[in-house]
């Protein structure tokens, strides 16, 4: 009775550690509980497709079916080295840098011009910005429509100029013009409003002193705003570049056959699903892709915190 | 030095505290600085909101005009003979109804998932303290950088074996698991004071209810930016449900319009198509008016510090 009603001390350490011990347990169990899903379904369709994907790039394996043939790296060097492979790559690198190139220097110039203090610009910024959000599906019918060399309005600039409208459709080199433009369409106002944010967090003494100095707003615009903006060019041209490395809605309702526009997701798509439903090849181009992909996030993160910093 | 001057002397030492403002009426209204907000600021302005809307308004303009004034030599701006004959035959040649229904069900069930999961994951990231919690979050943020697009062909090959093609859930499964609201709610969670916390931990509140009647209450507005931006990309995703369904009726919009595009695109029958186009922005459209704030900050975040 008396032991039990006044614990000595190595009685109550004992306790101490078995409460412990249960909320850690119990500690345990509740993040299993909370992020278990998320994380289980992550696993599933995220990394085990990864590793499947590797299996299959060793692989000269038709979707469907049930022999497979193991070739080594053969997929691997198919994709780099044949006319077709090449290809892809001309497409995608033309595709990218056309794209965000484009996409940054007009919204550039949007986010100078939206930067001043005029009425009207919050829903200028707005509307600027809406493509961005719309799907790519719809957009590319809407700008179907605009382009047909023979019932679309985008004719009449080319009769203007006294000429006929390209075969956008038909010809592959116009066709990557066309999917170029419209892609620039949708995302220069993202790339306006991150601008407008950057040009914001330029402090207004800088270009105030340099306003008395006289400098010109030209010169201002060249030696204060450009080096103060570079880790916001930066962030954008490797956000688009992954942007447009993922494309794939639009090429594929203004061009289904990817004539011109086969860029590597598109290629994945093709040749997983097209006609030859080559599962071994498709298998290593997503790995490539993947490489590609993750060399440029991690290229980011690295140099972000090394050099492009002001602060 | 004649009488003119001295006014004028008189004047800058009277109105000292005038003076200041009268230039900058003068300088606002100077010919040079009007010429300036007009050339650099309302011209290009204009410029880019016209090409920016132009094509919607044309898109929602043709979708209402009768395939006679869309073959035509000399196009005119608003239909002569509006008709509502081409949303009817949208649904004639795609079955609309069933694809307008799958495109809500997935968008409604897999943000709310979606949203769900990444509160809870990014609550016991940041408030559960167990060792390996890093090496979980550091698994997640990975994820953040994989191409779903670099999945598609294993995953096509696991629903199918599942018996999940044609199916909503088929269409849903492979995207429930999101990196991205985490990683977002995460930030936002680690903003919180812990006090705030403590406090309810003393009173006996286990981590369900902290979660809930704390964490959530004050989070509002990022849990709701993520829940938008999950419900705009659920809309608008194309490529995974485009491999998974070949069935028409199982088809979510954006998958049915492709069908309608394939059908009709060598007819020129664009007012079919764009009334199509119309029912697949003009929603997300509406919601982007209303909540842009939102969905601007979300989107773009990370991008300034």
């Amino acid at each position: 009775m008396d032991t039990a009603t006044t614990p000595t001390d190595a009685e109550l350490e004992v306790e101490r550690r078995r409460g412990r011990r249960l909320r850690k347990s119990r500690n345990y169990l509740t993040f299993v509980l909370f992020v278990g899903p998320n994380v289980a379904l992550i696993m599933m369709f995220i990394y085990y497709p990864l590793i499947m994907n590797l299996r299959f790039s060793l692989l000269d394996w038709r979707l469907g079916s049930s022999t497979a043939r193991f070739v080594g790296l053969q997929n691997y060097i198919e994709f780099f080295t044949s006319p077709n492979g090449l290809e892809v790559w001309r497409v995608t690198i033309i595709f990218t840098v056309a794209t965000v190139a484009g996409a940054m220097l007009l919204g550039l110039l949007m986010a100078v011009v939206l930067n001043k203090r005029l009425p009207g610009r919050v829903v200028a910024r707005t509307a600027l910005f809406s493509p961005y959000v719309l799907s790519g599906v719809g957009v590319g019918m809407v700008w179907s429509f605009i382009f047909d060399p023979r019932l679309g309005v985008m004719r009449f600039f080319f009769e203007a100029i006294g000429r006929r409208s390209p075969e956008w459709f038909n010809d592959p080199r116009w066709a990557l013009v066309m999917v170029i433009i419209v892609y620039i369409w949708k995302n220069l106002g993202y790339a306006a409003v991150i601008f407008i944010a950057g040009l914001q967090s330029i402090p207004s003494d800088l270009l105030e002193a340099a306003n008395v100095d006289g400098a010109s707003r030209t010169r201002q615009f060249f030696t204060i705003v450009m080096p103060l903006l570079s880790p916001t060019v930066f962030f954008l041209s490797i956000t688009m570049i992954l942007n447009s490395m993922q494309a794939f809605d639009i090429l594929r309702i203004m061009t289904p056959s990817g004539n011109g526009t086969n860029t590597i997701i598109f290629e994945i798509y093709l040749q997983s699903f097209g006609a030859y439903q080559r599962a071994g090849y498709a298998g290593a181009v997503s790995v490539v892709l993947f490489l590609t992909l993750f060399a440029i996030t991690a290229f980011q993160l690295r140099y972000v915190q090394k050099k492009v910093h002001y602060q | 030095m004649s009488a003119n001057t001295v006014p004028d002397m008189a004047d800058i030492t009277k109105d000292a505290d005038f003076r200041p403002d009268k230039t900058d009426l003068q300088r606002a209204f100077s010919r040079r600085n009007l010429v300036d907000t007009l050339m650099l600021g309302y011209v290009p302005m204009i410029l880019a909101l016209l090409v920016i809307a132009l094509p919607l308004v044309w898109m929602v303009i043709a979708s209402f005009k009768p395939p006679s004034e869309i073959v035509t030599i000399a196009p005119t701006f608003l239909p002569l003979d509006p008709t509502s004959a081409n949303y009817i035959s949208v649904a004639e040649r795609v079955p609309l109804l069933s694809a307008v229904r799958n495109s809500t069900i997935v968008t409604v069930v897999g943000a709310t998932i979606k949203v769900f999961l990444a509160i809870t994951t990014a609550y016991a990231l940041v408030f559960v303290k167990i060792r390996g919690a890093g090496f979980v979050f550091l698994a997640i943020l990975v994820a953040l950088m994989v191409p779903t697009e670099a999945a598609m062909l294993p995953n096509y090959i696991t629903i199918s074996s599942l018996g999940g093609r044609n199916t909503l859930w088929g269409i849903l499964l492979p995207s429930l698991g999101t990196a991205f609201g985490t990683f977002l709610l995460r930030q936002q969670f680690l903003t919180l004071p812990p006090a705030l916390l403590e406090a309810a931990e003393l009173d006996g509140a286990g981590h369900w209810r902290r979660l809930w009647s704390i964490v959530v209450p004050i989070t509002v507005p990022s849990i709701a930016t993520v829940a938008l931006i999950t419900v705009v990309s659920e809309w608008n995703q194309f490529l995974w449900p485009l491999v998974i369904t070949d069935h028409p009726d199982s088809m979510t919009l954006p998958v049915a319009l492709n069908l309608l595009q394939s059908l009709e695109s060598n007819t020129g029958n664009y007012g079919v198509l764009m009334a199509g186009a119309v029912l697949v922005i003009a929603p997300i459209l509406v919601v982007f008016a209303m909540l842009q704030r939102y969905i601007v900050a979300g989107l773009t975040q990370g991008a300034v510090k």
